[in-house]
């Protein structure tokens, strides 16, 4: 497992744990505690604390039936579809997003490409391709996104950014990550709002890229 | 039937069994030897907080009850699953719980981790389920702590009342006790888990 240093915020791994992030975010969150034990332990933590909630929740009364009914459905096998299983570089939940099939890339331009794994009023999910070297379309943002690394690697203003890493951008980070030297750089990015490119692609197109 | 198993083996004579909390002990009889009695007595303890839990996050009680059952089922289908190492019951349950509650409400499934492939995951060692139990302990300890305001906001947070966002601003809200409270716990887990994943 490679160094990670760039984890999930805190609010995000407990809104993860309580189940109130955004279906996109989810899938970044899900695929980084597959890479990273660290996180993967404070989910641990908040469920932990979730089951503190729940043990100190009262009591409601019961159907009279409720408890007979479940103990007569035990013998019932109930065949579980079997776990989504990663393939390569791409964890299982990125390999549930994308259905179990090999992403289909569309090209952006410039050798940088993308495939879109979930576009909605919720946000959008897309595997991105960015040759070394080449820089990802300088974007602000709309709202949050979460670019997380599985080959490769990125710099920004903010910093460097390896296989596992996550990066989270706000509102006010106008940033123009490169990808780094050596295998080109595939990353997992989401966002809640639709982005809005400031260079390379004008605006009137993006609803045709959708991105 | 075949007669259950035993449940510890002789090395794990550290952690006497009656030191482990009774929702522990119930929890790996049903998964060790599909013990209904066990199972009963945990629908006992469960069910009805279950119940209570999600209507408080606004199902009605027939909708509520209806969780309830299928929660209860996953909890003998999926039994071994249970990892006490890792997990509380209650953490467990819950997350089961919520997963399930999620499922109900939106169009797409929650999405998951990939699992962990254990090599010996039903030879635990009992000292750290002991551990992990105590440090659950002082957890409880530190939320009964909490001032009203503080507590009900965590409530609030595992109930799934508050966005990411509504966390993140939410100051009062004492993440960072969640996270000591349990560090010593997880650190030893995650130099475990760690071995686990080499490519
Ligand atoms: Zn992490």
């Amino acid at each position: 497992m490679s160094k990670i240093h760039h984890h999930i915020p805190e609010p995000m791994l407990a809104a993860y744990a309580a189940g109130t992030l955004p279906h996109v975010f989810e899938v970044v969150v899900a695929t980084h505690i597959s890479l990273c034990a660290q996180c993967r332990a404070g989910l641990e933590a908040h469920e932990t604390a979730g089951g503190v909630v729940l043990e100190a929740t009262n009591a409601a009364a019961l159907s009279d039936d409720l408890k007979a009914d479940v103990l007569a459905l035990l013998d019932i096998d109930m065949p579980e579809p079997p776990a989504p299983k990663g393939s390569g570089i791409f964890p299982a939940p990125v390999m549930a997003a994308l259905k179990n099939r090999p992403p289909r890339w569309k090209s952006l331009g410039f050798g940088v490409r993308q495939s879109i794994l979930e576009h909605g009023s919720e946000g959008s999910l897309r595997l991105l391709h960015i040759p070394p070297g080449r820089a990802v379309p300088d974007h602000g943002h709309n709202g949050i996104e979460m670019t997380l690394v599985l080959q490769g690697s990125f710099a920004d203003e903010t910093g460097a950014f390896g296989v596992g890493d996550l990066e989270v951008a706000g509102d006010e980070l106008e940033h123009t990550p490169i990808a780094g030297e050596g295998e080109p750089c595939i990353c997992l990015a989401a966002t809640d709002a639709p982005l809005r490119f400031t260079t390379m692609i004008p605006r009137l197109l993006q609803p045709l890229f959708r991105i | 039937m075949a007669p259950p198993r035993p449940l510890r083996k002789e090395k794990d004579a550290v952690a006497p069994e009656r030191d482990l909390s009774e929702q522990t002990r119930l929890m790996l009889a049903v998964r060790d030897s599909c013990d209904r009695q066990a199972f009963a007595r945990l629908f006992d303890f469960y069910a009805p907080r279950l119940k209570g839990f999600v209507m408080r996050g606004g199902a009605d009680a027939a909708q509520a009850e209806e969780i309830v059952q299928d929660v209860m089922l996953t909890i003998w289908r999926k039994a071994d699953q249970f990892d006490p190492t890792r997990a509380q019951v209650s953490g467990w349950i819950y997350q089961i719980t919520r997963n399930r509650q999620i499922d109900m409400i939106r169009r797409v499934s929650r999405a998951m981790p990939e699992e962990l492939k254990h090599e010996d995951e039903h030879d635990p060692d009992p000292g750290q389920i002991l551990a992990l139990e105590q440090e659950t302990g002082k957890l409880k300890q530190a939320l009964g702590k909490l001032k009203p305001e503080q507590r009900q906001m965590i409530e609030k947070a595992y109930l799934g009342e508050l966005t990411h966002q509504e966390i993140h601003a939410e100051t009062g809200l004492p993440l960072g006790t969640i996270k000591s409270r349990i560090r010593l716990g997880l650190e030893r887990l995650r130099h475990e888990l760690k071995g686990l994943r080499e490519p």
